[in-house]
């Protein structure tokens, strides 16, 4: 069982003008096993959480806390939050020309795992997954994110995810660009996922239709760079009828 | 194939030039000859100078003779022999002329042309192997002659280490129906500088495959110019640099179509790290009218693995008949970024160990090309050293 904690999390971006605050206290405790989506309006700081908790350098915490199992993930580089267990499925991958899919999978699983895989059960892993998930096996031989359709992306980042086994998986996005086939066939992938592990997952959604395959069992509305709203599934189903409009009137 | 199209560059990357240009003069008019002094001494805005920092190679450009050379090791494999020439002999063969300033200076003033003679017919087991090494940054010039006759099979393997000004001319002639690997390696020290002309003839149905490796030097220029003695040629040039802090490293390519049913193929790759490191690629190919039935393609690509490294990368393209099999072209300068450098931390990747799978993954086309495994295997051990001194 393992925990990740975030406490009172302020965090601003540069901008011409100056430093600019995204996040203005968000308190969010997730344990393996548990999905929690994040739902809220664009520009409410959903994303920010995010790439904050993986540690993109454009994000600069001002103040506040993340720990894993107590341990400060503040204090790591990306790499080694990624080797901690923390994951974040990416809204928009970049392209890296040159770098196959199977050698980047084989490289990213040896770095968190401390150790290169079994070449033969790897190999098997691998197909596994991408047949799971409906993608052409010539899809291994393809250049990182190289050309993918958007699709395409979110699969692979699902794959990901499933290869690398983290402790607990954010997902920025992950539905948005799918049409209902590939949305059901990555929900799916998700779930598996989280079946084989039991990690925990940060579900960050504008919208709730992909909270139809993937059942939160906590809902949170952010708004404006913090918490507004906290509740069970029946909040998405809420904010599905009366849309955010009502947080958006509350003075922040 | 897409005739004058430029293949689509990835999205994201860096264009320079991308699109085909025609110069303004024909490459065909271009001036080359015997005599240091139908070459003026470049001020450095003459076309073919522009790239080029000619403020540093004043004493390569002056005609007169040092008398100096370079150590020599060689390794033959049995039936091959070197011997010398003497350069009106070599004048009289009818072999291409100096192209510029620095190659007729170095063809004029060499002191002799060392021939080295690939047998009609021989079928070489293991590859030759020269290596030219200077130790006091000594001013010389050189000048070989590889006469590989028809029929032979052969792999050449030239380096060049140590610390010199090298001012080089080498002429290859491939006889009709000879299957020959040049591999041409700077692996110079970062003071020496060497400016080269390699011409290249290939005979009737005959495959050249030139090869050029360019690691280390301060300043390294290497022009390669391929004509055909007959139909049916094919041309292969391929190159791989690396240029540092520092470097300047530019390779010059002109094909010229005159005989029909000839092909080549260039694919040239560079990475750049450091301050002020620096490449120039220029890939001029011309088919003439009589050359009925080309097909050539070129490629260049350009990776920045850091800010204040600069690629500039100018392919050009001149066509005189419509009778061609393909043309085309591709040119594309990338840049290590930081957006790919997150992604791939974020997937638990160290950050030397990405900038390196990246590096890797850029090169290993080219160098699966190469087809000799030790040269291979050398390739990506120089690459990954390149790498490791930018952590140091």
């Amino acid at each position: 069982m393992s925990t990740l904690e975030i406490k009172d999390l302020h965090v601003s971006v540069e901008t011409d003008q100056g430093a600019k605050e995204i996040l203005r206290g968000v308190t969010l405790t997730i344990r393996s096993g548990e999905t929690h989506a994040i739902m809220g309006p664009n520009g409410s700081g959903k994303s920010t959480l995010a790439y904050s908790i993986a540690g993109h350098p454009k994000y600069v915490v001002t103040s506040g806390s993340v720990t894993l199992d107590g341990e400060d993930v503040l204090a790591m580089a990306v790499d080694e939050r990624a080797r901690a267990g923390i994951f974040l499925g990416m809204q928009y991958p970049v392209e890296v020309p040159g770098v196959t899919v199977s050698n980047f999978l084989r490289t990213a699983k040896t770095a968190v795992d401390g150790e290169a895989p079994k070449l033969r059960t790897w190999v098997k892993e691998v197909k596994a997954a991408m047949a799971e998930l409906r993608m052409d096996s010539a899809f291994a031989e393809r250049g990182l994110n190289e050309g993918f359709s958007g699709g395409e992306k979110k699969r692979h980042e699902i794959l990901q995810m499933e290869l690398l086994k983290p402790r607990f998986a954010i997902l920025d996005e992950t539905d948005s660009g799918l049409d209902v086939d590939a949305l059901r066939i990555v929900s799916e992938g998700v779930n598996r996922a989280k079946e084989s592990t039991g990690c925990g997952v940060l579900l960050i959604t504008h919208y709730t239709r992909i909270l139809g395959y993937i059942t939160p069992d906590f809902v949170h509305v952010f708004v404006d760079g913090r918490i507004a709203e906290q509740g069970g599934p029946e909040l998405a189903d809420r904010l599905e009828a009366e849309g955010y409009d009502r947080f958006q009137s509350t003075p922040a | 194939m897409s005739l004058l199209t430029p293949q689509r560059p990835s999205p994201g990357a860096h264009i320079h030039a991308g699109a085909t240009m025609v110069p303004d003069q024909s490459r065909a008019e271009r001036t080359t000859s015997y005599a240091v002094s139908d070459f003026p001494v470049p001020h450095g805005r003459e076309e073919e100078w522009r790239f080029t920092p000619v403020s540093r190679l004043g004493e390569l450009f002056r005609d007169e003779a040092t008398g100096l050379c370079l150590d020599w090791e060689e390794h033959l494999p049995e039936g091959v022999s070197v011997s010398s020439v003497s350069v009106p002999e070599w004048q009289r063969a009818g072999l291409p002329k100096p192209g510029d300033r620095a190659a007729a200076v170095a063809a004029a003033q060499s002191g002799g042309v060392g021939l080295i003679d690939i047998p009609a017919s021989a079928e070489l087991a293991e590859p030759v192997r020269i290596t030219l090494r200077g130790d006091e940054g000594q001013l010389v010039h050189g000048h070989l002659w590889l006469r590989v006759g028809h029929h032979a099979k052969a792999t050449v393997v030239l380096g060049h280490a140590g610390r010199a000004a090298y001012s080089e001319v080498l002429t290859i002639t491939a006889g009709d129906g000879a299957d020959l690997t040049v591999v041409t390696l700077q692996e110079w020290d970062d003071e020496s500088t060497h400016l080269a002309q390699h011409d290249v003839v290939v005979g009737r149905d005959a495959r050249v495959r030139h090869i050029a490796v360019s690691i280390g030097g301060g300043i390294v220029r290497l022009s390669t110019n391929v004509t055909y003695a007959g139909p049916g040629g094919s041309f292969e040039g391929l190159g791989v640099s690396f240029a540092d802090a520092g470097q300047h490293l530019e390779h010059r390519l002109f094909v010229d179509h005159a005989a029909p049913h000839c092909r080549s193929n260039v694919e040239y790759k560079g990475a750049l790290q450091g301050q002020t490191a620096r490449s120039v690629w220029v890939g001029d190919v011309l088919i003439r009218a009589s050359a009925e039935g080309t097909d050539t393609y070129e490629l260049n690509r350009n990776l920045l693995l850091t800010e204040g490294a600069r690629a500039d990368s100018v392919p050009n393209l001149e066509i005189e008949t419509g009778e061609i099999a393909g043309a085309g072209h591709a040119s594309a300068t990338g840049r290590f970024d930081d957006e790919q450098l997150f992604y791939l931390m974020a997937r638990g990747i160290p950050q030397d160990e990405a900038r390196r799978l990246v590096v890797r993954g850029f090169f290993a086309a080219v160098v699966a090309r190469i087809g000799i495994p030790e040269i291979e295997a050398h390739l990506m051990e120089v690459i990954e050293h390149e790498l490791a001194g930018d952590a140091a």
